[in-house]
């Protein structure tokens, strides 16, 4: 009775986020309501069918095919060079897929067709040393929207950074300009979310803080894709992992 | 699928076009090098000396086919890499980028022999007159598009940024030339037109026409040469490629 | 204006190079500067003979602009490759050759406009004649942005690539002769006394279609390159 799908790397933990996630949305308690029947899922915020990517002709990562939907914070699992930052890259459209497609709330995704919903946080911050972390995010919500309710001052107060609006970013150390480029994720209202080693770089407190970001968004609707070489924890219990193997 | 798009599918297939590249080449060789002879016996031997240059002309029987070579070379390679920017064909990226060093090579000669050309015509070795300052912008396009292709490592997006550069190259050129031949006319007008009455003798337009097609023929045949080289560098890791590196036959 | 508009995100975009530009303004006199050197060379090498200096002195000083102009060029996408805020710019959903055309107006205004300022010091240096100082100003306000223009291509096809600056100069060479033909062209028929409106005028248009395409171009080249 599993949903027609041809993925191979959907666990029982789907199934049991997808119930999460119309008990959170209070779905299940209205009747006659379109996402009741375990069949009937609802539309996932991300799909990928087929998706592959070779560079120079070597196979980065295999035919993949996978689904996130709202509220689930999956984990992307690999050794070294099995692709995951390339993996976050094609899926945010920044790199065209070598065979397959991304289809995002219904709707594909292309190179030609980025969306506002999507938002990466690679290895570079993509933050300009010579700007404060306040103009910085100015910048970030000019380029990208800001969600309703939140300034970029409540933001870096949010991530711990009360009283280094004013600071220039290259005078941060890089924990904290990863805060900073956390605080951008708090900003911008992309639901989904695509997170390479969001962990590198911070200390407990960060971690933590990290966890509690993901565990807000995914709350709120949203949903997350995040490498990362340890295994964390994050506080809504065990994620959903998407092992990625390098392509043979 | 219709014909046209099969045909192309087929001989775009690397092992296919490896194959009938290797066969067509050395017939190639051959028939330039024949006509080759055939057009510089007639124009070094045969047509008789110019009224005004006398016999210090007969090297345009190498320097104008070279030079037409130098900018069909420069067309070919920029359609290519159009095909290879749409239609990310592989045997198109490769086409284009070895064509480059060859046409290079033609934009050379062109110019070297329009020093030589120069020295008896007007007493240097260089001059900066509309025609060879426009090969020479042409020798830079051509040096560009080859440095970039060789400056970036991932082999494909190396053929495509270049093929990008050249498709750039391609609307300038046109603009060079008018820009240059404004900036100065002193060389002479084009005496062989495609269409219509030519200014130059017939005795010594056929020898002309006969060394551009040689040139013609010699470029595809060096093209067929380096672009299965290229081929199966490129295509390392494939079946066919292997087989044709260890000598086992053509793997087509 | 709302965030996230594109109003607002080429706003943004202007604002933030601008403000970096600031930050370290000391760094736009360097195009300046070097133009200076080149100009102040070539009476060593030719002789302060005022009568030949003139008759070259629009020349000297196109040369000069373009060189320093080849040079400033790398720093027009370099740091935001480096920190990530280029993949930022091309992961956005606006339209990315009007951000790239806000960048490059920004880059043009920080490193050509100090330029065209200091031309009139730079032609007085070489003794041109006074009566061609309008079209030498003319002609270098129209063909710096199409220098900036063309050269933007130029950059987003090397970006990230390290010591790209001899193959930078390579690539943008063959771009900047019809528009330094021209340019020059106009300041020696206004210097010969003759009519010298025609080759600014196709300056201009040439300046208008890169408005258009170059952008495009950029950021076709950019996408390809960023991979």
């Amino acid at each position: 009775m599993r949903p027609a799908c041809a993925s191979r790397f959907l666990h029982r933990d789907a199934a049991d986020a997808r119930k999460a996630w119309r008990d959170r949305a209070g779905l299940a308690s209205i009747p006659g309501s379109m996402a009741t029947s375990p069949d009937h899922d609802p539309i996932p915020l991300l799909e990928a069918r087929g998706l592959a990517f070779a560079r120079n002709d070597e196979p980065v990562f295999g035919p993949l095919d996978f689904r996130l939907f709202a509220g689930e914070v999956v984990l992307i699992e690999g050794d070294n060079g099995a692709g995951k930052t390339t993996l976050l890259k094609v899926l945010s459209g920044l790199l065209e897929p070598g065979a397959g497609e991304i289809v995002l709330n219904g709707e594909p995704l292309t190179l030609a067709r980025l969306s506002h919903q999507v938002a990466l946080l690679g290895h570079l911050t993509g933050l300009k040393g010579d700007l404060t972390a306040l103009e910085n995010l100015r910048f970030a919500t000019g380029l990208g929207g800001m969600r309703p309710g939140i300034t970029p001052s409540l933001a870096l107060g949010s991530v711990g950074l009360e009283g280094y609006e004013d600071v220039p970013v290259r005078q941060l150390s890089a924990g904290q300009r990863k805060r900073v480029a956390l605080a951008r994720l708090l900003l911008v209202p992309a639901a989904l979310w695509l997170l390479d080693e969001p962990y590198a770089n911070l200390d407990r407190g960060g971690i933590d803080l990290v966890n509690r970001l993901l565990d807000d968004h995914a709350r709120r609707g949203g949903a997350a894709l995040v490498t990362s070489h340890g295994a964390y924890a994050f506080t809504s219990g065990t994620p959903r992992r998407l092992p990625l193997r390098s392509a043979a | 699928m219709n014909k046209l798009t099969l045909w192309f599918h087929k001989f775009g297939s690397p092992p296919v076009f490896h194959r009938i590249g290797g066969l067509l080449a050395p017939w190639l060789f051959a028939a330039a090098l024949v006509l080759m002879a055939v057009g510089l016996y007639g124009g070094l031997v045969l047509a008789p000396a110019d009224y005004q240059q006398s016999d210090a002309y007969r090297i345009i029987f190498i320097h104008v086919p070279c030079a037409w070579m130098s900018l069909f070379i420069y067309f070919f390679m920029a359609a290519n890499a159009f095909i290879a920017l749409v239609w990310r064909i592989k045997i198109s990226e490769i086409l284009a980028m070895t064509s480059a060093p060859i046409g290079a090579a033609f934009t050379a000669i062109t110019l070297a022999t329009g020093a030589l050309w120069g020295k008896p015509m007007w007493g240097t070795w260089w001059t900066w007159d509309a025609r060879l300052t426009a090969e020479l912008v042409l020798l830079f396009l051509y040096l560009g598009v080859i440095g970039l292709y060789h400056a970036i490592e991932d082999r494909r997006q190396a053929a495509r940024a270049a093929g990008f550069l050249a498709l750039v190259g391609v609307v300038n050129v046109p603009i060079v030339h008018f820009s240059v031949k404004w900036w100065n006319t002193l060389h002479q007008g084009s005496t062989v037109r495609l269409l219509g009455p030519s200014a130059i003798d017939s005795s010594m337009l056929w020898p002309l026409l006969v060394m551009a097609l040689a040139t013609k023929l010699w470029f595809f045949a060096s093209l067929f040469v380096r672009a299965r080289n290229d081929l199966v560098e490129l295509e390392a890791g494939k079946d066919w490629a292997r087989k044709v590196a260890l000598g086992e036959g053509d793997g087509a | 204006m709302k965030p996230g508009t594109l109003g607002a995100a080429c706003l943004a975009v202007i604002r933030r190079d601008l403000t970096l530009s600031w930050r370290r303004r000391g760094d736009a006199l360097n195009p300046v500067l070097f133009a200076l050197v080149v100009v102040t060379l070539f009476p060593f090498a030719l002789g302060p003979e005022p009568n030949q200096l003139a008759r070259i002195a629009a020349g000297i000083v196109f040369v000069a602009i373009l060189i320093a102009g080849v040079l400033a060029l790398d720093s027009m996408f370099r740091s935001d490759c480096d920190d990530g805020a280029l993949e930022q710019l091309v992961l956005s959903p606006h339209p990315l050759p009007l951000l790239l055309a806000c960048k490059i107006l920004v880059h043009w205004t920080t490193t050509a406009l100090p330029l065209i300022v200091a031309a009139p010091l730079l032609a007085e240096m070489l003794h041109l004649q006074h009566a061609v100082l309008p079209v030498l100003l003319a002609a270098l306000a129209l063909a710096t942005p199409l220098l900036s223009l063309l050269g933007a291509v130029c950059v987003a096809l090397t970006v990230g690539m390290r010591r790209s600056g001899m193959l930078l100069a390579l690539l943008v060479l063959p771009l900047y002769v019809p528009v330094l033909i021209f340019a020059a062209g106009a300041c020696d028929a206004a210097q010969a006394g003759l009519p010298y409106l025609a080759p600014l005028l196709w300056l201009g248009a040439a300046l208008v279609l890169a408005l258009v395409l170059a952008p495009l171009a950029c950021a076709a080249a950019l996408r390809i390159s960023i991979t």
